[in-house]
């Protein structure tokens, strides 16, 4: 076992593109879900509507990075607004099932070969980093110390990622001690008791569908930065791992989604090391290392359970500002 | 936002209009860019390991430009063919997989000879299979397209019929408890499995297999409820919270699959049995015929059993209202034990005759057909099993002929979108009645 490499590599899934993606999918999510009561199971396809605009904008029209990463903003608030519309007034889990087969739908037209010229299909997207790479700010070398060393690239997504990430951070904390806040957080406890107080509910649901969406876009949009666009990253299990960082953090809280991220993708990476490390050191008998790459998800599934049945506060929820009341 | 909150008040009645045109938009957007993209590679799939390959040739002349579509296993793939008659398609799987060549792109007068246009393969051992078609001149032997709509239909009723069996599993857990159980679809996966390590690891006949894997289902429904849904209902847990632990306890059951099974498609004895032509286009193998038999029996029988036994009626008490039949003496706890039960048994089955149907066993089988069947429960609404019958039956025949008319990967858009507008325009599903809207 080397425990050596086993943590350098956990301790590098803290600062990942993957961690900073979740982490802004996750606080997209908990402005529909944890601050306005929205069960959307429908948050891959926000984060597949991010990339996919960014990669397809560069491709096929030559967008430069910025105007791509608009674009992919600009689809996220489409389809909040296709998906708002008929939805908004839907009870929680007829919401959820609906949400989760837009969701669907949008994969399956990314995926398909009919559009393969445009969305590549199977293959996904790669290969649109130029416009990125060019307007890199850092001169070649290596940044960082131990196991957080980069390169330029990989430097300038990480700052990238990080100011975005606090920049939403800050914003959703503004938001929700705004008056703003204060109606989307009654919306979810009594919807009947705000809309008697003269607010235009389903407006304040379709804005806070709009900004989670948005926030979640640009998650993708981040996952998509450094790598590529692949259609079978953005499945439904995708959206219940954002649930389950959401849920692990505190779904009603700013800075609970932050750290279910970080918590999630570093027992990921932790998992993915260390499992088939006991494996091929003997210590988990009758086990494939393959095998053994699968018990994560079969954890992250208990642990979802557990969390909903003894913690649906989270680490950093209020008990009293449970998200679950209807 | 100014738009939306003076649109809002008209809305409720223009909502129809509003979602047909919306999808109809995101539709036609990603259609529109369909028939633009004809020139395909000859070479797709490269990533998988094993791979199809061919060449089309007349008389020594390659024929370039020729459409090839391979499917099978929930993969289909497309090429053209290049100016030397050659293609190449990269599968996931080895397993079986149709190979169709659409004779509209040969040249004028060329025709597939032998063996009709859509014709099976297996990957043989090295990983890898060749797959010619014997081409020359002659009289095309297509199908017509009323020949292919009446095979459709059949398949589809095939399809649909699978799906009641377990869909209706779905929706009594639904009506009895408010249970929107995503790990229903585990519960499918699980049937086949148990099929599976009885039938061809065991090597038992496969009657018995059956037998066996309906009984097992049966004990993991008891299992279920006794060991997490009666708990959690005891712990009052609101219904989101158990809609989320059934999320959770899928993942994990689907996990466990994978690693208990591995990522492959393993077959059961006897699928891909020799089909039958019946009578026009239509050909079906005796497995088809049995598991249209089987579902429809036991559907039958059930409805029967809803509406005249005295659990069954009880059942239905309790999902008209729960306080009520626990008022009039009905032991609520025991018959939603029977329940999970039942659900779980009519689960067990569908999976088995999925197995046979997609052909093959994986790991995330039952969560292919997850949405369809919440789609299956939505189209019939909260009633008698006959309702659920006829809503999976449109599911499935809907599934089935929209592939002749889009590309046949994307042929569960159309049952998809069918559960949105009905869930927003009619949740009470289309034959369900006004009151039981939730």
């Amino acid at each position: 076992m080397d425990w050596g490499s086993i943590l350098s590599n956990t301790a590098q899934q803290l600062l990942s593109p993957a961690t900073m993606a979740f982490a802004l999918a996750a606080l997209g999510l908990a402005i529909h879900f944890g601050f306005a009561g929205l069960l959307n199971m429908g948050i891959a396809g926000f984060m597949a509507v991010g990339a996919y605009g960014y990669a397809i904008s560069i491709l096929t029209f030559g967008f430069p990075w910025w105007g791509a990463a608009l674009v992919g903003i600009v689809a996220s608030v489409i389809l909040a607004i296709i998906m708002g519309i008929p939805t908004l007034r839907l009870r929680g889990d007829y919401l959820a099932i609906v949400t989760i087969a837009g969701a669907e739908i949008l994969r399956l037209l990314f995926l398909t070969t009919a559009n393969q010229e445009i969305t590549g299909s199977a293959d996904g997207l790669f290969g649109y980093h130029a416009s990125f790479r060019a307007a890199n700010p850092f001169p070649e070398g290596t940044y960082g110390f131990g196991p957080w060393t980069y390169n330029e690239v990989e430097f300038w997504v990480l700052v990238l990622g990080l100011i975005l990430l606090g920049l939403a951070v800050l914003f959703v904390w503004r938001l929700i001690h705004s008056p703003w806040g204060r109606v989307i957080k009654g919306i979810r406890e009594d919807e009947d008791a705000v809309r008697a107080l003269g607010k235009n509910v389903f407006s304040y649901k379709m804005q806070a569908l709009i900004i989670g969406g948005v926030i979640a876009a640009i998650g993708g949009i981040v996952y998509a930065l450094p790598s590529a666009v692949n259609p079978n990253v953005y499945v439904t299990s995708l959206t219940f791992f954002v649930w389950t960082a959401l849920l692990l953090g505190g779904a009603a809280t700013v800075f609970g989604p932050l750290l279910g991220a970080i918590i999630f993708w570093v027992l990921q990476a932790f998992l993915s090391n260390v499992l088939p490390a006991l494996v091929s050191s003997g210590i988990l008998p009758f086990v494939t290392s393959q095998q053994a790459a699968t018990l994560r998800f079969v954890l992250v599934g208990v642990g979802l359970v557990l969390l909903v049945v003894f913690r649906p506060q989270g680490i950093l929820g209020d008990k009293r500002e449970l998200t679950f009341v209807k | 936002m100014e738009l939306v909150r003076g649109a809002e008040q008209t809305l409720s009645q223009k909502l129809p209009q509003w979602i047909v045109v919306t999808l109809v938009t995101l539709l036609a957007f990603f259609l529109a860019v369909g028939p633009a993209s004809s020139a395909h590679a000859d070479e797709v799939g490269t990533e998988y390991d094993f791979t199809i390959s061919g060449n089309v040739k007349n008389e020594g002349e390659p024929i370039g430009d020729v459409r090839i579509v391979v499917d099978g296993n929930g993969y289909t793939a497309e090429v053209r063919t290049g100016d030397d008659g050659k293609w190449k398609v990269g599968v996931p799987e080895r397993a079986v997989y149709n190979v169709f060549l659409d004779q509209n792109t040969l040249p004028e007068g060329i025709a597939v000879l032998e063996g009709g246009d859509n014709q099976q393969v297996e990957i043989g051992p090295g990983g890898s299979v060749v797959k010619n078609f014997f081409i020359g001149e002659g009289e095309r032997q297509t199908t017509s397209v009323a020949d292919q709509l009446i095979s459709r239909l059949i398949y589809g009723l095939n399809f649909g019929l699978m799906l009641a069996l377990a869909a209706i599993g779905l929706s009594l857990v639904y009506g009895t408890t408010g249970l929107s159980n995503f790990a229903h679809a585990e519960m499918v996966t699980f049937g086949a499995i148990v099929a599976m390590v009885f039938g061809v690891i065991l090597e038992w006949p496969m009657w018995i297999s059956i037998i066996l894997a309906i009984a097992a289902s049966a004990g993991i429904g008891w299992v279920q409820d006794a060991g997490l849904w009666a708990p959690l209902r005891k712990k009052g847990l609101g219904l989101v919270q158990l809609m989320i632990v059934s999320i959770g306890l899928s993942l994990a059951v689907r996990y466990i699959f994978q690693f208990a099974v591995g990522g492959g498609t393993i077959q059961l004895p006897g699928s891909g049995a020799a089909k039958i032509p019946l009578f026009g286009a239509v050909a079906l193998s005796t497995i088809d015929l049995a598991s249209m038999a089987i579902s429809l029996v036991v559907i039958l029988a059930f409805a029967l059993w809803l509406i005249f036994s005295r659990i069954g009626k009880a059942t239905r008490a309790i999902s008209d209202n729960a306080s009520l039949a626990a008022a009039s003496g009905i032991d609520v706890d025991r018959v939603i034990r029977i329940v999970w039960i039942l659900a779980s048994m009519l689960a067990g089955l569908a999976g088995i005759l999925w197995a046979y149907f997609r052909p093959g066993i994986k790991w995330d089988m039952g969560e292919k057909i997850l949405l369809l069947m919440f789609a299956a429960v939505v189209l019939g609404g909260l009633g008698t099993a006959l309702e659920k019958l006829i809503g999976a039956i449109i599911v499935g025949v809907l599934v089935e002929t929209s592939a002749m008319v889009i590309p046949s990967d994307l042929k569960y858009v159309g049952a998809l979108s069918l559960l949105i507008i009905i869930l927003v325009v009619r949740p009470q599903g289309l034959l369900g009645r006004k009151e039981r809207i939730g």
